[in-house]
């Protein structure tokens, strides 16, 4: 399980995160959610070790991440928003890379890297290099390097950024199946419709703090119903706690 | 550790035999470019002799002395003579064509004759030179120094009618005391009874150069030993060559590593990295030893290439040449990542970087050697890193020089690389 507790975080005189608390728990799917400029990366780094909190602790199982080499990390899993991959080095040969940074070595190694690359339907194009990829099987394959060394948690930034429908599907049924298997998956998109989709619960944050913590049914019941009757969509249920004001 | 060490490492080397342009910028340029300058530095070849200096003299003198100079000039090893008109040699240097003329004025040989006495009325000789060919001038005025001494005073103690003449009329124009001139007059006299006796026949088998010169020749005779390593090691041109420009293009490389690294920071791979358990430490480890061992691979098949194509040899110590190549790659290698560690974006970091290098270059001696700076130059350029690795280079293949030269120059090295990496973990942007 993933715990994050009174983390705060700031740059000088801008208070990144203020004082955030949440649970990620095993086969849960937590959606995060904030406008531009909220403190979703500066948490998703803070969750990740890449960079120190100035107060509070994030929970390991119930054991702090202290430090860059903490074996805690092990458990930990990242797919970042950005495509980070070595485009001119095979698929194969990013996964043994990443994999070989998680001790994994050997036949271990190999027999992860085939189960990721099954995962994520990218067994055939294992030897090609990632720039002869399209966009999506990028999407993929970066999934993939971030479920090499089996984490029970895995955080996902924004990880269908830019691709086509069938990719984000295959993604979506990816995610499924490692939620099936007890993994806690912490997840963040500007996509509204995906939350709807995949979260068992959604934290949304506004100016460095969590304004909400419910499941999408207790979201939907903190605004007015919409005339139509229907239960109010996240969007809307986002824009009524976050307002319509332009963050950047 | 030592499996994400050696991932990093291999990952790395991987990257460098798939960047056709890494390649070309690590074993070609460096090959190309240090062969132009070998040839450029060796004169065309090892064994050929030196390029001789092109002047021009204008003799409107055209008296014995002045014609025993042009004589003198013509025949030596250095020079390549022109006679042409004053104003033609003029117009002949500032083409660039020349780079000296000598301007001998009308009456030169007597007024010369008569200042041998005196030091008064000096007559002048006139150098036009090519301001940009300042040395060859300096080179030109000795050369020719010799030449006119020797025949202003073959002149003086020929004893011809000529200079008996002279010599009377400026021992009477001179100051000196009755009793002094007759001295004087005497010593003359005896020069020129001698200077007029047929020269003696020389022992069998030695030349007419074993015997005294007509007039006051310079009283020794250059002998020039090339001093190497060895009797028959001569220098090689393409061993400095090699020298600078592979060191010069590691460090244009390592100016690659560090934007490489903001790159791949701005790729967001850094954050892929950082979420590993792998530390600190352990990440800038990885890069530098990558870095060091392709800028050691560079350094070696270049020096195999000009070995085998240009006859470089390592006539020092073969573990000392290594030690200094491993050394320079480090240093190479820890000045990357001390440009990843100081810039803040791919973009911005460039142009300075590559200034730095330039100026590291340029002080270092990998473009000329440093014995042509100044003096205070040459003391400041002991803190430039490329100085060491250039000299250490140098030192161990033509110069020859042990294992403890070697270890001079490595140590230097390596106490740079420390301080590069020591600034590096302190100023390294961690946090993006």
């Amino acid at each position: 399980m993933l715990e994050a507790q009174h983390l705060r975080k700031s740059y000088g005189e801008l208070r990144a995160v203020d004082d955030i608390s949440f649970q990620v728990h095993p086969g849960e799917l937590l959606g995060l959610l904030g406008p531009n400029g909220a403190g979703k990366s500066t948490t998703i780094a803070m969750l990740t070790g890449l960079i120190e909190p100035d107060e509070g602790i994030v929970l390991i199982n119930g054991q702090p991440l202290t430090g860059d080499s903490d074996p805690a990390k092990l458990r930990i899993g990242l797919v970042p928003q950005d495509l980070a991959l070595y485009e001119e080095l095979s698929a194969l040969a990013n996964l043994r890379f990443f994999g070989a940074l998680y001790n994994l070595a050997g036949a271990r190694l190999e027999s992860a890297i085939d189960a990721a690359l099954s995962l994520v339907g990218l067994s055939e194009s294992r030897s090609a290099a990632v720039k002869t990829f399209s966009g999506g099987m990028k999407r993929r394959l970066n999934l993939a390097a971030g479920l090499l060394h089996d984490p029970d948690i895995l955080l996902l930034d924004e990880p269908t950024v830019g691709v086509d429908p069938q990719s984000r599907n295959a993604i979506f049924d990816n995610l499924r199946t490692l939620k099936a298997r007890g993994k806690a998956l912490l997840y963040t998109s500007h996509y509204m419709e995906e939350i709807e989709k995949l979260a068992d619960r959604v934290v949304i944050v506004d100016r460095g703090r969590v304004i909400a913590d419910d499941t999408l049914a207790g979201l939907s019941a903190r605004v007015p119903l919409p005339a139509s009757g229907e239960r109010s969509s996240l969007e809307s249920v986002f824009l009524g706690l976050t307002g319509t004001s332009l963050r950047d | 550790m030592l499996t994400p060490l050696t991932a990093m490492i291999r990952k790395d080397l991987l990257l460098y035999a798939t960047d056709r342009r890494a390649v070309i910028l690590t074993l070609i340029a460096p090959i190309v470019i240090a062969a132009f300058f070998g040839f450029i530095f060796s004169g065309g070849g090892a064994s050929s002799t030196p390029a001789k200096i092109a002047i021009a003299i204008a003799d409107e003198d055209g008296s014995a002395v002045s014609k025993a100079i042009v004589m003198g000039a013509q025949t030596d090893r250095n020079l390549h003579v022109d006679m042409l008109s004053a104003a033609l040699a003029a117009e002949q240097v500032r083409k660039g064509a020349i780079s000296v003329a000598v301007v001998i004025p009308k009456g030169f040989g007597e007024a010369a004759a008569r200042a041998f006495f005196s030091a008064q009325n000096r007559p002048r000789l006139t150098f036009l030179y090519d301001p940009s060919h300042l040395g060859e001038m300096g080179m030109v005025s000795g050369i020719l120094t010799q030449y006119v001494m020797e025949s202003v005073s073959a002149e003086v103690f020929s004893g011809n009618d000529n200079s008996a003449r002279i010599a009377e009329e400026s021992i009477e124009a001179s100051s000196l005391p009755l009793d002094q001139r007759d001295k004087l007059r005497d010593l003359i006299d005896a020069a020129q009874a001698f200077y007029s006796l047929p020269p003696l026949p020389g022992p069998e088998g030695t030349s007419a150069d074993a015997h005294p010169a007509r007039g006051i020749g310079m009283p020794y005779v250059v002998e020039e030993h090339a001093v190497t390593s060895g009797a028959d090691v001569t220098y090689n041109g393409y061993a400095h060559a090699f020298a600078g420009m592979t060191i010069q293009f590691i460090l244009i490389a390592a100016v690659d590593l560090g934007i490489g690294i903001l790159t791949e920071r701005q790729r967001g791979l850094w954050k892929r990295l950082r979420s590993a358990p792998v530390s600190r430490r352990l990440l800038l480890a990885g890069k530098t030893v990558s870095a060091s061992l392709l800028g050691l691979f560079s350094l070696l098949v270049c020096f195999a290439f000009a070995m085998a194509v240009f006859g470089v040899r390592i006539h020092g110590s073969i573990a000392g040449f290594v030690l200094v190549a491993a050394a320079s790659a480090f240093m190479a290698a820890s000045f990357g990542i001390l440009i990843a560690a100081i810039g803040r974006t791919p973009q911005a970091v460039r142009g300075v970087s590559m200034l730095a290098v330039l100026v590291m270059l340029m002080l270092g001696g990998a473009w000329m050697p440093s014995f042509m700076f100044p003096q205070w130059l040459q003391q400041l350029s002991f803190v430039i890193p490329t100085r060491w690795a250039i000299d250490g280079l140098e030192a161990m293949t033509w110069r020859g020089l042990d294992l403890v030269s070697a270890l001079t120059s490595s140590a230097a090295l390596a106490g740079f690389a420390v301080v590069f990496l020591g600034i590096a973990l302190w100023r390294f942007r961690w946090e993006e």
